[in-house]
């Protein structure tokens, strides 16, 4: 973990609720795809804990949705404005567990947590399948950022208004071959996965952390291998340990 | 240099800085942040006799001013925290450490206070007669002065280490508790734990704690702690250490000028785990620009002449 003081290069509009926000600092401390930083913003006490969607040379590219008031003063921020961040949280994607076809599957802005593991496996010549799963056709982002890094790209709607109708795991047997699952979204729809697959994975979750750091224990859950808080020995955890509840 | 030295119930430690329990894990984690010896202490997790998991998520609410957690004690139980925690800290931790127990009975507290004050490593133990968030025990014995001077009374008996009973505010009358632990054996008072508050979802109508109250901290409180504090000092006089919302050098002197020998920081580390590090480097500074020397000279220094044990708050102004 590392205290660090970014500025805002940009902001980008992606759907009417979500944003990607691009961020110039140290970024030495993010070593894994899957980890997350917890931004401070002026005015909310508590941190709000956002995945690491992409970094390159300095640069750190997240993924938000306004959900309250919090992500609506983040989208108001300007360029140039300062934001502190503890960066470097969390144990992040194990990318040496899968085999040749891994399986990337988020939903929502659970998506934006594959995006840097996508191009890690890539770069390994793995062969990378994504499926993103949205409630509309207005809802989609990042597909094409996807398909640019040469991942084969599924999407899926509630609503059958672009792609495959219905959720993430019903797209599960159109993906072709895979034999390891990299999950992020939803708790419900991790469940989903579970259950559609039945091969090994990792599944990251979100849960409601007070430090994001490991202090406080508000996030602890039960897993076959203790007690774990998801903020410290998660977000991920692997398919054989998870105790849904 | 300014003094910034405390003597707390018989252990001098070299700053009144401690990391409130609950916040601060057994503290070694924290050493791969900063070097947590430039702590006075630090207060660890509560620890009870038994493994506990604590309460079902959601656990963490917030308020404009602070947080809300209703956690409810998880801890790897006292034998565990012996074999396990305490071995790790004692590479990283070079200190007396601040132990906190819980119980839910009487047994259970002399257990664990017996067990932990037998560990070199710790200078005091903290008992905890006021978490929030635990049913049938923790606060039980805090809200009620018979109670908690029977849990004083039995703990004294089982150690010479100095104990120091954790106050709830959730009572009508805090000195009527603090009079009576001190007059059991207590060595020392910390107050306030957190405040019974809860938050609603408006989306699912319903709270949004799953245990539907959770203990309040952070800035929000300051004040309530810091009037219960001066309350408590000019009713018992024994150290006491002040707890509540303080998050920068000033409160620090704010909260001892009210009676506090040390403080305990909570929330604000889990805002900015490097925050006891900083008031410490920062107290000198605040201490010079207010002519404060020692840091002994200010310790109830709000009460002017007002003789100690005088009773009441004093009037407002």
């Amino acid at each position: 973990m590392q205290q660090v003081n970014y500025t805002i290069d940009s902001q980008r509009r992606l759907t009417d609720e979500v944003y990607e926000i691009c961020l110039a600092g140290d970024t030495r401390a993010i070593t894994t795809p899957g980890q997350f930083v917890n931004l401070r913003l002026d005015g909310f006490y508590l941190r709000r804990p956002l995945a690491v969607c992409d970094v390159v040379d300095g640069h750190l590219v997240l993924i938000y949705k306004i959900i309250g008031r919090g992500t609506d003063a983040l989208m108001h921020m300007n360029n140039g404005d300062s934001l502190n961040l503890l960066v470097g949280l969390g144990n992040g994607y194990d990318m040496d567990a899968c085999g040749d076809h891994p399986l990337l599957i988020g939903g929502g802005v659970g998506g934006p947590s594959l995006y840097w593991l996508a191009s890690e496996l890539l770069k390994k010549g793995k062969d990378v399948k994504v499926i993103l799963g949205f409630a509309s056709k207005d809802k989609i982002f990042y597909e094409d950022e996807f398909r640019r890094l040469g991942a084969k790209v599924l999407v899926t709607t509630d609503d059958g208004s672009s792609g495959i109708k219905g959720f993430v795991a019903d797209a599960i047997p159109e993906a072709g071959k895979y034999d390891y699952i990299y999950s992020c979204g939803p708790e419900m729809m991790l469940h989903d996965i579970y259950n559609a697959t039945t091969c090994d994975g990792q599944y990251s979750f979100a849960g409601r952390m007070g430090c994001g750091f490991g202090a406080c224990r508000g996030c602890s859950v039960k897993t076959k291998n203790g007690v774990k808080r998801i903020c410290k020995e998660g977000p991920v955890l692997t398919r054989d340990e998870i105790i849904w509840n | 240099m300014a003094n910034l030295k405390v003597n707390l119930c018989g252990i001098t430690i070299d700053n009144p800085i401690i990391p409130a329990s609950g916040i601060f894990g057994y503290g070694y984690e924290f050493a791969d942040y900063y070097d947590i010896n430039c702590l006075g202490t630090f207060s660890f997790k509560g620890t009870t006799r038994e493994e506990r998991f604590g309460n079902p998520q959601p656990r963490i609410a917030e308020y404009d001013y602070g947080v809300l957690n209703a956690t409810g004690l998880e801890n790897p139980g006292v034998d565990a925290v012996i074999a396990e925690e305490l071995p790790k800290l004692k590479k990283v931790f070079h200190k007396p450490v601040m132990a906190n127990i819980s119980g839910f009975s009487v047994d259970e507290y002399v257990e664990v206070a017996e067990k932990m004050g037998a560990q070199d490593q710790v200078g005091w133990l903290e008992v905890n007669i006021s978490c929030p968030n635990v049913h049938g025990g923790g606060m039980a014995y805090g809200t009620n002065p018979e109670a908690a001077a029977e849990v004083t009374a039995a703990v004294r008996k089982v150690t010479k280490k100095p104990i120091i009973l954790k106050l709830s505010p959730n009572v009508t009358d805090i000195t009527e508790i603090a009079k009576a632990c001190e007059a059991a054996g207590a060595d020392g008072l910390s107050l306030i734990n957190t405040v019974m508050g809860m938050r609603i979802d408006l989306h699912r109508r319903a709270p949004l704690l799953a245990n539907t109250t959770g203990g309040m901290s952070g800035p929000g409180i300051f004040p309530l702690a810091l009037r219960m504090v001066w309350q408590v000092y000019n009713a018992v006089d024994i150290p006491i250490i002040g707890v509540g919302g303080i998050s920068n050098a000033r409160g620090v002197i704010e909260m001892m000028m009210a009676g506090a020998t040390a403080v305990e920081v909570g929330a604000a580390n889990l805002v900015d785990p490097y925050v006891c590090p900083e008031i410490i480097k920062e107290l000198p500074a605040v201490m010079k620009g207010l002519r404060i020397n020692d840091i002994n000279e200010i310790i109830g220094a709000a009460h002017g002449s007002a003789s100690k044990g005088s009773g009441n708050v004093a009037h407002g102004n």
